[in-house]
């Protein structure tokens, strides 16, 4: 199992997900410098991404679109702010138009990829800080995550606490 | 429930406190089912299922469309979601992710070449 801890905190919006990859940081490193290896993972099979346009540096950008099982395109951006090669990743994703131009609107979220080199090989943190619970819940509407079973589940749940 | 207001939170309740109106929910969820479906299925008139389906949609648990001259609802739970709901929506999403990644560093061993 890749995943080896996850972390939650519901007081400022916070995912981090530690996995432990049996490959050196420079071939995970390559992953997101590849464009054609960072669509292969950025989404699901059913709702692939395509990468346009790619600059991993300070200020530079990628855009991307993902495409849903019935041809809808979400499109999204990052703005990359940090880049400290083989070790550290940092950058907006924003939520884009059609012209790939950042929905104001939308609050995007903030990512930090981390990687250390292991006697095993590479641990990558990734943590996603999120500007606001609106901009969680667009994200999980997306389609990208589908969980409307769940949260139906949760009905008789949130009674039983009344 | 943080991220609804407090009056949001009490009409959702509201709305569900009512076992058939909870089973539609559940019902139309996914798929979605047209009224004269759902209507088939309760010991109540059509009319009765109607007020109950409005009733949901007031609050955004149920929206309609019409298909023809069916009315087609489906279920709308994004405003039963709770931040620890997402975050863990949000977490599964990264386990696929991370699997992925696993995957594409295993696709670089040439084949043949594990003992």
């Amino acid at each position: 199992m890749p995943v080896t801890d996850t972390t939650q905190n519901e007081e400022t919006l916070t995912l981090t997900i530690v996995a432990e990859f049996a490959a050196p940081p420079q071939r995970v490193w390559d992953i997101y410098a590849d464009p054609r290896q960072l669509e292969q993972i950025w989404g699901p099979p059913t709702y692939p991404a395509t990468v346009v346009d790619h600059s991993l540096e300070p200020g530079g950008r990628v855009t991307y679109f993902m495409t849903s099982p019935e041809g809808e395109k979400f499109r999204g951006l990052w703005e990359v702010t940090a880049v400290d090669r083989l070790k550290r990743l940092e950058f907006r994703d924003y939520f884009a138009d059609e012209d790939f131009a950042i929905v104001e609107s939308m609050p995007g979220s903030r990512c930090i990829y981390t990687f250390e080199e292991t006697e095993t090989g590479t641990r990558a943190t990734y943590e996603s800080v999120f500007d606001s619970v609106e901009g969680l819940r667009t994200v999980l509407e997306m389609g990208v995550v589908e969980g409307t079973t769940g949260a139906i589940n949760q009905i008789d749940d949130l009674l039983a606490q009344q | 429930m943080k991220a609804l207001l407090d009056d949001e939170v009490d009409a959702l309740f509201q709305a569900l406190a009512d076992r058939t109106r909870r089973d539609i929910v559940r019902r139309v969820a996914g798929e979605g089912l047209s009224v004269s479906d759902l209507a088939a299925d309760y010991d109540m008139s059509f009319a009765a299922v109607q007020k109950h389906v409005a009733v949901l949609e007031r609050v955004g648990l149920v929206t309609k469309r019409r298909v023809g001259r069916r009315q087609i609802a489906h279920a709308e739970v994004g405003p039963l979601r709770t931040i620890t709901s997402m975050l863990t929506e949000l977490e599964d999403h990264w386990v696929e992710r991370v699997q992925r990644i696993d995957d594409l560093l295993a696709g670089d061993e040439p084949a043949g070449s594990r003992d």
